[in-house]
């Protein structure tokens, strides 16, 4: 039997990023929208005319993955072929 | 009719047909027929993969239905739509390269097909096959009916002869020109509706005066509406992150965007397509859902969702520029139902016929039936969006969730759980489909069951189904390094 495929172990790692990000993503989400939002309309501020609230979740936190997944995919993923090796095609 | 309108989107339609054409004259140079009409031969690069990716997920909901509800709801339904930047990048990062590798040694052109390799099981490709067509099938009738309307409101044609022209443009170079067709179309459709987005987003807030100016207005209006919690605060915070399931990681589980992630040529591809992918769907997103807050002060009164992105841009655009910026929703609307009509046809074909009915048809046989199954789909699709049956209607409502949760963790745990076996896969379908229709009428009738989406329960649901089914039943290890039999 051969040994575990070597292009796996990156496969999976890989994977658990994703979902590591995909939490980040959650959490910035909620913890901005809901920590921010549920004040009174009257202690709002607005930043670049938008709410506070919506600004750091959906517009900074947009940008913040966006950063986040050029770093991962930079730093972090790793180039792997995908055909088999000996194989015709 | 209104011409200014109307030659920019003619133009738009020209260009998609030329690209039809061009992928009809690849077709015929390749020796890998239903390799390369259903799925392009692998050999999507990153931004055709991204734009592909994005444009099939972005459809009639993204660019009318959505915007038409943050009209009504305000800031809380941005924030709910901002949950699906996460598709930008978890479908690829999750499927990822091991989804690659597995499809190329399963030698899978369709999803069905990895599933059959992973579970060689007749049932899972029976059910899959069943709900794929039957789903998919009333999803692509209901988008239809929305990209006839659309035609309709904005051309003044009546309503048959608008869902005519755009059923005839979908099917000429879908059935032409195959996989390749659709998603080189989808990259310029999601160029449109990236660019489009943009235009109109400017346009409102200057025709609004400045966003200050804007947010004085709806507070003045109705405070709710810049709070997260929606304009009658209804909008509890445990609903809209339920979004993050159906429209968010459960996308994972959709066919039409599972079967993309098998679709690229190579790891600097699908890296591109994962940066491509997050901001463009982001982009579109946000601007979107704030073009449809943003148009409430301006536009008041509206009442159908639908039309608020329609009006407001004739409203605040030069006719040639709302044009333009009206090509991106029949874009998003296109650029869906030619994936979804590839992929029933290839589920037809490839996982019926050639599976169970005839698996040694010849080339030109095969040929002959994927052009005439992909037409013969169309032209049924089109008699039924004339006019809808209400059990049309029906089904398309669990199109979405219904099959997230019956694929979403035979195809990720079918990946990277070695324990997973056919009898986990089958049970997990039926309850993810079961559970989902029945909480579906319970929730009709009694109101959202824990404050959440349907969608939330038969995920967990066909979750612990498939763990125990497959623990339980012919318990076994999967040997991901074996090359399935042929």
């Amino acid at each position: 039997m051969k040994e575990t495929d070597w292009r796996f172990k990156i496969a999976n790692r890989e994977a658990l990023i994703g979902l590591g990000l995909a939490l980040f993503n959650f959490v910035w989400w909620f913890a901005f929208a809901y920590g921010m939002g549920s004040r009174p309309v009257e202690e709002y501020s607005y930043v670049f005319g938008l709410p506070d609230w919506f600004f750091w979740s959906c517009v900074v936190g947009f940008l913040v993955i966006v950063v986040l997944v050029i770093v991962i995919v930079k730093f972090f993923f790793v180039e792997v072929p995908f055909d088999e090796e000996g194989d015709d095609r | 009719m209104n011409y200014a309108v109307i030659i920019p989107m003619f133009i738009f339609l020209l260009i998609i047909f030329a690209i039809g054409y061009w992928s009809s004259t690849k077709l015929s140079a390749s020796s890998n027929f239903i390799n390369d009409y259903f799925l392009g031969s692998r050999e999507l690069g990153g931004f055709v993969l991204a734009m592909t990716m994005v444009a099939t997920y972005g459809s009639a909901s993204s660019f009318l239905g959505g915007p038409g509800t943050a009209y009504t709801m305000g800031f809380g339904w941005v924030l709910l739509a901002m949950t699906q930047v996460v598709t930008g990048y978890f479908v690829l990062m999750i499927l990822g390269k091991k989804f690659a590798i597995m499809a190329r040694r399963y030698e899978a052109v369709t999803m069905i097909d990895f599933l059959k390799a992973r579970y060689n099981s007749t049932w899972v490709v029976i059910l899959s096959a069943l709900s794929i067509i039957i789903f998919l099938f009333s999803a692509m009738a209901a988008q239809w009916i929305g990209g006839a309307r659309l035609v309709e409101s904005l051309t003044g044609l009546p309503y048959n002869t608008a869902l005519f022209i755009f059923a005839v443009s979908v099917l000429v170079y879908v059935t032409i020109g195959g996989f390749r067709a659709v998603a080189v179309t989808d990259a310029v459709q999601g160029a449109v509706m990236f660019i489009g987005t943009l235009i109109l987003l400017i346009a409102v807030i200057i025709a609004g005066g400045g966003i200050s100016n804007i947010m004085a207005d709806l507070i003045n209006e109705n405070p709710n509406l810049v709070t997260p919690y929606g304009a009658d605060g209804n909008l509890s915070a445990a609903y809209v992150s339920s979004f993050w399931i159906l429209v968010g990681v459960g996308v994972v589980g959709l066919p039409q965007i599972t079967v993309r992630a098998m679709s690229y040529k190579s790891s600097r591809s699908m890296h591109r397509a994962l940066i491509i992918g997050t901001i463009v769907t982001g982009f579109i997103m946000l601007n979107m859902h704030l073009i449809g807050v943003f148009a409430r002060p301006i536009l008041p009164g509206i009442d159908i969702g639908d039309k608020v992105i329609p009006m407001i841009a004739l409203e605040t655009l030069p006719p040639w520029a709302a044009g333009i910026v009206l090509a991106a929703p029949m874009a998003a609307i296109m650029s869906t139902v030619d994936s979804l009509l590839i992929l029933v046809s290839s589920s037809i074909v490839k996982d019926v016929y050639l599976n169970y009915i005839k698996p040694d048809a010849d080339l030109k046989a095969i040929k002959r039936l994927s052009f005439g199954v992909t037409a013969a789909l169309g032209i049924i699709v089109f008699l039924f969006a004339l006019d809808p049956p209400d059990l049309l209607i029906f089904l398309n409502l669990f199109a979405f969730g219904g099959l997230e949760a019956a694929f979403i963790w035979p195809v990720v745990l079918g990946l990277y759980w070695k324990w997973g076996n056919k009898y986990g896969a089958i049970a997990s379908m039926v309850t993810g489909i079961g559970s989902y229709v029945f909480l579906h009428l319970y929730n009709e009738a009694n109101g959202n069951l824990f404050g959440v989406h349907t969608v939330t329960l038969p995920v967990l649901l066909s979750l612990v189904a498939f763990i125990v089914f497959s623990l339980l039943i012919g318990r076994g290890a999967y040997d991901y390094n074996v090359r399935a039999a042929k």
